[in-house]
């Protein structure tokens, strides 16, 4: 039974893409309230389990629990936002219409306005998607998953193509949403990232957790959080 | 700078709500696409105009060109929509993230198939009076029945549904780039040989059982009967076959993701 707790608990969750084991009886629990991370090399098996997570892909076997409930219950519509790893938008879409469209699935979404510009995206909020920087794209995918007001929200590989200060800009908003009470779980190739924002870290190295615990406990040994990560992961480039 | 409140109040919109705005959005992408425009409706008035003042000898003897030509770009307009565009556009889509990033908001995945229901149908609905009364402004004279009109409809109903579940068969299997090339190949082969615009009986013989059981051929064959008036039923009946099979691969072989 899942702590009560707990906002994601998954357990022994086997995923397999033709022969291969994609997740191989990979089981972590996120906390309610708390930011995750889960970090792995390429090909580890991190947007699969988000993708377990939020119903987008069968499991061979094993559970996932998702604020209490099995995944795909239509209970869950609206309390989960997903920050895919791809762009999650039209390419021809500008930035407004994207964001209004988005808030119009909800019935108490974020102010449009307001979220454009705490995401610094004033300038280009009438600009097409596809005319995008690779940051800004990433501002837009990250509103997309907020604009609902989310109590769980999934997050993959946030910061992936931002500069430094558009970085620290959104560690800024993590850390906000966190103390609104938003429960995050995120995947990160970045150990910094998950050094200043995790409350809870699962090193992932071919579909399985290889050691979890906080930055805390995990470096306690004297190293840092990438020769922990470096001793528990392989260096397999995968899909 | 506004003040964002981000403490969490989840609720979905009235699912009616979601399903029209999901509708109107594709359908506005869709329009605002100038290729999927070119597919939607200036090749289809292309071929009525070339056909009506270059009298393409495509009728029988005691058929005007234009009364063959005019149910048979309206199917053509169908075909376009309900399966090219919508295989070239959902498979970018599902490349982009789109459907993954869809499919866990409130429209989950019923709502974002309901919504681009809609979408198709708005698009059709602009495409088949545009081009009826482009049609009837070249001197297109239909000769309706109550009946056959209702049976006109049906047939594209049923030929809207197959089509959409056959280009999301094929969307949701391959990769964008090849969807791109063979949805628009499967487009001009069908157009020419698929009995859309050149009736059946004009094909070689031994070819004619076999485009009957297209379901391209059952659309263009059953409009063209219907707006002379006649009630065909084999069309029903090959939809209904296409459908069935086509629904049944697209809700087993669909992927959300890429």
């Amino acid at each position: 039974m899942p702590s009560p707790d707990s906002a994601v608990r998954v357990a022994d969750l086997v995923v397999k893409l033709g022969h291969r084991a994609v997740l191989d009886g990979l089981s972590l629990e996120a906390k309610a309230g708390d930011l995750t991370a889960v970090l792995g090399p390429n090909g580890a098996g991190k947007t699969t389990l988000i993708r377990c997570c939020t119903d987008l892909i069968r499991t061979a076997s094993g559970t996932v629990t998702v604020l209490g409930m099995s995944v795909g219950s239509r209970l869950l519509a609206g309390r989960i936002g997903l920050m895919p790893q791809s762009a999650g938008s039209w390419s021809g879409i500008k930035t407004v219409e994207l964001l209004r469209y988005l808030a119009g699935l909800y019935a108490n979404p974020l102010p449009v306005p307001a979220l454009i510009e705490r995401l610094g995206l004033s300038d280009c909020a009438k600009t097409q998607y596809r005319r995008l920087s690779g940051g800004q794209q990433q501002a837009v995918n990250l509103a997309g998953a907020l604009v609902g007001r989310p109590e769980l929200v999934f997050l993959d590989e946030p910061t992936a193509g931002m500069d430094p200060h558009a970085r620290r800009a959104t560690w800024l908003l993590l850390r906000e949403l966190r103390a609104n009470g938003v429960t995050m779980l995120l995947t990160t190739h970045a150990m910094d990232e998950a050094e200043a924002l995790a409350d809870q870290v699962f090193i992932v190295d071919h579909g399985r957790v290889t050691i979890s615990g906080t930055v805390r406990q995990l470096t306690k040994s004297g190293g840092t959080l990438e020769t922990v990560f470096l001793s528990h992961t392989s260096a397999r480039a995968a899909s | 700078m506004t003040a964002l409140d981000l403490s969490p109040r989840p609720a979905p919109a009235p699912a009616a709500k979601r399903i029209v705005r999901h509708g109107l959005i594709e359908a506005r992408l869709l329009i605002r696409n100038s290729e999927q425009l070119l597919l939607a409706l200036v090749i289809p008035l292309a071929i009525l105009v070339a056909g009506r003042f270059a009298d393409v000898a495509i009728a029988n003897s005691s058929i005007a060109s234009l009364d063959l030509l005019g149910p048979s770009v309206l199917a053509l307009a169908v075909w376009s929509s309900a399966f090219t565009s919508i295989a070239i556009t959902t498979a970018f889509e599902r490349r982009h993230g789109v459907l993954e990033r869809l499919a866990t908001t409130p429209l989950g995945k019923p709502g974002l198939l309901t919504g681009k229901a809609l979408a198709v149908i708005v698009i059709i609905l602009g495409q088949l009076m545009i081009l009826s009364c482009a049609a009837l402004g070249l001197g297109w004279r239909p000769e309706f029945t109550v009946l056959s009109a209702l049976l006109g409809v049906l047939i594209v109903i049923l030929a809207t549904a197959t089509f959409v579940c056959l280009a999301l068969l094929l969307a949701g299997r391959l990769r964008a780039e090849s969807v791109l090339g063979l949805a628009n190949l499967i487009y001009v082969i069908l157009l020419v040989g698929g009995g859309l615009i050149i009736p059946v009986a004009r094909y070689p013989a031994a070819l004619q059982p076999v485009i009957e059981a297209l379901p391209t051929a059952a659309l263009g064959e059953g409009l063209r009967a219907t707006a002379h008036g006649n009630l065909l039923g084999w069309p029903v009946l090959v939809l209904l076959a296409w459908l069935v099979a086509a629904g049944l691969a697209a809700w087993k072989g669909f992927r959300w993701t890429s």
